[in-house]
C-alpha cells in the first residue's frame, strides 16, 4: 500500500513538473499588448539596445550610476534600482524581432520584466512610434514638453512626432555625415592634408571622381565599398521607399547602382561587400590603401577609432564636407508603454539628451555630435575643441551647417529592410553574377518575403 | 482460496500506462498541438505588418499554390545539390576508411585515435563550424592570405560570391561534419559480416577489390540504404551551415538558399501562413522518406536469402530457356 501511494505521488509529481513548465506563457497579444497602465517605483529598469554604445555613454555620464556588475550587463543606480541591458544585434532585423516579442508580452509580463525603455534607429523608428500600435509613450505622458528640450536640433524632434502631434522619443545625437579621410594618403596624392584643400578636391561628385582617378593612378582606392556611398544616395531621394503597398525605387537609388557598378569595375572602390564586416574594418586599419569613408560624427568613435587605436594611423585622419550632404543613423530613446519606472525613465531621457554637461562630455570624450544646437555652434568656434583621432581638427565646423539641414521626411517604416535587401541583391550584380533585370526580380522577391504586406503592390522602378 | 483468487486478478498493466503517460503528455503538448497549429495556419493568410497582425483570413490552398509556383522548386533544387555534393564524397571516403579500419590484414596503428579524430568535427556546433569557415574563406581571410603569399593566386578569390564557391563550401562542411559518423556506422556493419566468408574468399585467391565489391558492399547494402535515407532527411533540413555562411541571404543570387532558410525567412517576417504551408510540404516529404526507412527496417528478407533464391530461380529459368 505504501509503495502504491509512493508511486502515485511520484507520477503526479512528474506530470505536475511537466505542466508547470507550460504555464504563464500565454501572452501573445496581437495589438502589441499595451493595455497596462504605466507605473512607477519598479526596482528593475529594462532597456533594449542593439549594441553597447548607449550603455557605455550612460555608464560614463549618468550622474545616478553607482557601479556596474562584473559582466557589465547590469548597472546599479544609487537609489538601488538595477538597470538591465538587453542587447540584440541590429543586423537582419534580430533586434526588432526580439523587441517585438517582448513588446507583445508587455501586458502580461511581471513588473520587473517589462520593458521600460528601448532604443530605435532612424531606419525603423516609425514602426515603433506609430500611435496605432501604441508601444511608445508620448513625452507628454511622462511630463516632458518641447519646452524642456529647447536646444535640440528640430529634426530630431520632428522625426519622432506622429500624426496626433505627440512626440514619442528623444535623441542625444545629431547625425549629419562627412567625409573622413586619411591624411597620409592626401599628402601622398594631393600634396597636402589640409581639410580646406582636400574639401575643395571633393566638393562635388565631378571633383570627387577627378580625385578618385588620381588616387587610382597612385595605387590607392578612393573608398571602401558600395555600402559606403549608399547613404549619400538614399538620403537624397525624392519620396519614401513605400507608397501604399508599392515599393518605389527612386532614381537616386538607380544612380547609386550605376555609379557603384562603374566604381567596382574600374577599381575606384575596394569592392568590400558591406559594412560592419572584417574587410571593412581592415580598410580602416593602419595598413589600408583606402582614402576616405562617409561617416557621421559617431562613426569616428564607433568605426574608425577601434581599428587604429595604438597604431601609426591613430591620428592620421581629418574630415571635410561630403560631396553631397547626407545623414546616417540617429538613435532615439523611447519610453515603453507599460513601464513601471516612469520617473526614472523620464529622468534618464531628459538628462541624456538635454543636460548640457553630459552632452558636452559626449562631444569631447566620445566624438559625438550632441543634440544641442547652441552648444555645438559654440564648440564649432572653439579653438580648444579638437579630437585626437583627427590630429586635433575641430570637426564640428564641418558638421554644424549640415545638421541644421537634415530632413527625415522621406523615411518609411520599411527603411531597414529595403536598405538591407537592396544592398544585398545588387551585390550580386556588382560582382557580375547576375544581370540588372535579375537583380530587380530578386529585390522584388526579397521584399515580398520580408514584408508580406508589400507583395501585392510589387516594385515600381524608375523609367 | 479466496485470497489466492484475488491476487490472480491483480493487473499490473495499468502501471505501464501510468509510467508512459508523461511521455505522451509531453509529446502532445510539444509536438502534436504545434503540428496541428502549423497545419491550421497553413490555410490562412496570417502575418504581422510591423506590430499589427494581418489576418488570420481563410485562403484555402492559396499559400500552397503560391509556394509551388514561386520559389519552392528552386530552393528544393539548391538543397538537393548541396546535399549530393557533400554526400558523395562522404559515402566514398567513409567506405574506404571503414574497410581499411576493419581489414584484419592491414595492421593500422592508432585505430582508436583516428576514429576519434574523424568523429571530432561532428562534435562542434554546426553554426560555430560555419563561422570558422566564414572567417577562413573570407576575402581577406587566412586561406586567401596563404594562397596570395605562396603566389598560387594573383588576387584574392571571392569564394562566397560565386555559386560554385559558396555551394562547395557548404558541401565541404557537411562532408567534414558527417563522414566520421558514417564511417563508424559502416564499420559496425562490416564487422557484422561473418569473417569466415572473407576467409573462404581469400583461400580462393580473391583480391582486395573483389572482396570489397563482391562481399562487403552487398552485405552492408541495407545499412547503406539506411545511411542514404537518413542523410537525405538530414539534408532536407540543411539550415545552419548555409545560413551562417551567407548571413541568411543564400547569396549569390539565392543559389545557396535551402528550404529551411526559406522557411526561416517567412518566420522572421512573422508570416505564419506561408511558413505553415512550407512546413507541411516538408512534413510530407520527410514522411515519405521515413516510410521508406521503416519499410526497410521491417524487411521480411533481412539476410537477402529470399532475394537470392528468387534470383537463382530466375537464372535457372533463363538457363533453361537457352
Amino acid at each position: 500500500m505504501k509503495r502504491r501511494i509512493m508511486s502515485i505521488a511520484l507520477a503526479a509529481l512528474t506530470i505536475l513538473g511537466l505542466l508547470s513548465g507550460c504555464g504563464g506563457g500565454g501572452g501573445g497579444n496581437a495589438s502589441g499588448g499595451a493595455e497596462t497602465e504605466a507605473g512607477d517605483g519598479g526596482k528593475v529598469l529594462n532597456i533594449y539596445v542593439w549594441n553597447q554604445e548607449f550603455q557605455g555613454k550612460f555608464n560614463d555620464n549618468y550622474p545616478e550610476v553607482e557601479k556596474l556588475s562584473n559582466d557589465k550587463s547590469i548597472t546599479y543606480l544609487k537609489d538601488g534600482t538595477e538597470v538591465h541591458w538587453i542587447v540584440n544585434p541590429n543586423q537582419d532585423g534580430v533586434y526588432q524581432q526580439k523587441l517585438d516579442e517582448a513588446l507583445a508580452k508587455q501586458g502580461s509580463a511581471p513588473a520587473d520584466e517589462k520593458i521600460d525603455m528601448f532604443l530605435v534607429e532612424a531606419d525603423y523608428a516609425l514602426k515603433y512610434i506609430d500611435p496605432d500600435v501604441n508601444v511608445a509613450l508620448p513625452l507628454s505622458q511622462l511630463g516632458i514638453t518641447a519646452a524642456d528640450v529647447p536646444n535640440q536640433y528640430k529634426y530630431t524632434l520632428e522625426a519622432v512626432t506622429t500624426a496626433d502631434g505627440e512626440i514619442r522619443g528623444l535623441s542625444y545625437q545629431a547625425t549629419p555625415g562627412m567625409l573622413v579621410y586619411r591624411r597620409s594618403i592626401a599628402q601622398a596624392v594631393l600634396g597636402t592634408d589640409d581639410p580646406e584643400t582636400v574639401g575643395a578636391a571633393v566638393s562635388d561628385w565631378d571633383k570627387f571622381y577627378e580625385t578618385a582617378e588620381q588616387m587610382k593612378a597612385a595605387g590607392y582606392y578612393m573608398y571602401s565599398g558600395r555600402a559606403d556611398t549608399y547613404r549619400v544616395y538614399s538620403n537624397n531621394v525624392s519620396a519614401p521607399w513605400v507608397d501604399g503597398s508599392t515599393v518605389v525605387v527612386d532614381q537616386s537609388m538607380m544612380n547609386w547602382v550605376e555609379r557603384s557598378m562603374q566604381d567596382t569595375q574600374e577599381g575606384i572602390n575596394h569592392n568590400v561587400p558591406g559594412q560592419w564586416i572584417d574587410e571593412w574594418n581592415k580598410d580602416m586599419g593602419p595598413s589600408s590603401k583606402v582614402f576616405c569613408f562617409f561617416l557621421p560624427a559617431w562613426g569616428l568613435d564607433v568605426c574608425i577609432k577601434p581599428n587604429v587605436e595604438g597604431t601609426d594611423a591613430a591620428q592620421d585622419w581629418a574630415v571635410c564636407p561630403s560631396p553631397q550632404s547626407f545623414y546616417w543613423g540617429g538613435t532615439w530613446l523611447i519610453a515603453a508603454n507599460g513601464t513601471d519606472n516612469m520617473s526614472q525613465v523620464k529622468d534618464i531621457m531628459l538628462k541624456m539628451t538635454s543636460d548640457r554637461d553630459i552632452l558636452n562630455s559626449l562631444a569631447v570624450n566620445n566624438g559625438e555630435m550632441s543634440n544641442d544646437q547652441p552648444l555645438m555652434e559654440e564648440l564649432a568656434q572653439s579653438p580648444e575643441f579638437g579630437i585626437e583621432l583627427l590630429g586635433g581638427q575641430n570637426y564640428l565646423g564641418v558638421l554644424s551647417d549640415a545638421a541644421a539641414s537634415i530632413s527625415l521626411v522621406n523615411v518609411s517604416p520599411y527603411d531597414q529592410g529595403c536598405t538591407e535587401e537592396f544592398q544585398n541583391v545588387f551585390g550580386d550584380y556588382f560582382n557580375g553574377k547576375i544581370d540588372l533585370e535579375k537583380a530587380k526580380e530578386n529585390f522584388a522577391t526579397a521584399i515580398g518575403e520580408r514584408y508580406p504586406e508589400l507583395k501585392s503592390g510589387g516594385v515600381r522602378w524608375p523609367e | 482460496m479466496k485470497s489466492e483468487k484475488k491476487i490472480k486478478s491483480v493487473s499490473y498493466a495499468k502501471w505501464g500506462y501510468i509510467f508512459i503517460l508523461p511521455f505522451f503528455l509531453t509529446y502532445a503538448i510539444f509536438s502534436v498541438i504545434p503540428l496541428a497549429d502549423t497545419i491550421r495556419n497553413s490555410f490562412y493568410e496570417f502575418y504581422y505588418s510591423g506590430l499589427k497582425a494581418i489576418g488570420p483570413n481563410w485562403v484555402g490552398l492559396a499559400n500552397y499554390t503560391e509556394l509551388l509556383s514561386a520559389d519552392l522548386p528552386k530552393y528544393a533544387w539548391n538543397t538537393f545539390v548541396m546535399w549530393i555534393l557533400g554526400f558523395i564524397p562522404q559515402i566514398v571516403i567513409a567506405l574506404i576508411l571503414a574497410s581499411w579500419f576493419t581489414d584484419a590484414r592491414l595492421k593500422i596503428h592508432g585505430k582508436q585515435f583516428f576514429k576519434v579524430v574523424i568523429y571530432l568535427p561532428n562534435l562542434i556546433m554546426a553554426s560555430a563550424f560555419a563561422m570558422l569557415f566564414f572567417a577562413l574563406f573570407s576575402n581577406a581571410g587566412p586561406v586567401n592570405n596563404i594562397l596570395l603569399r605562396m603566389g598560387v593566386i594573383g588576387e584574392a578569390v571571392r569564394f562566397m560570391e560565386s555559386t560554385l564557391g559558396a555551394r562547395t563550401l557548404v558541401a565541404l562542411m557537411n562532408f567534414l561534419m558527417w563522414f566520421g559518423n558514417t564511417t563508424i556506422m559502416l564499420m559496425a556493419a562490416i564487422m557484422g559480416i561473418n569473417p569466415s566468408i572473407f576467409e573462404a574468399a581469400e583461400l580462393d585467391g580473391c583480391t582486395h577489390f573483389q572482396k570489397f565489391f563482391r562481399i562487403t558492399l552487398p552485405q552492408i547494402k541495407p545499412l547503406l540504404t539506411y545511411t542514404l535515407v537518413t542523410s537525405l532527411i538530414g539534408g532536407l533540413q540543411m539550415f545552419d551551415v548555409p545560413q551562417i555562411l551567407t548571413g541568411g541571404q543564400g547569396s549569390p543570387d539565392r543559389t545557396t538558399m535551402t528550404l529551411i532558410m526559406y522557411l526561416n525567412n517567412h518566420l522572421q517576417a512573422k508570416n505564419y501562413g506561408m511558413a505553415g504551408s512550407l512546413s507541411v510540404y516538408l512534413f510530407i516529404i520527410s514522411g515519405i522518406l521515413c516510410a521508406i526507412v521503416f519499410r526497410m527496417n521491417t524487411d521480411s528478407d533481412p539476410d537477402g536469402s529470399k532475394f537470392a533464391a528468387k534470383r537463382a530461380k530466375a537464372a535457372a529459368k533463363k538457363g533453361g530457356g537457352v
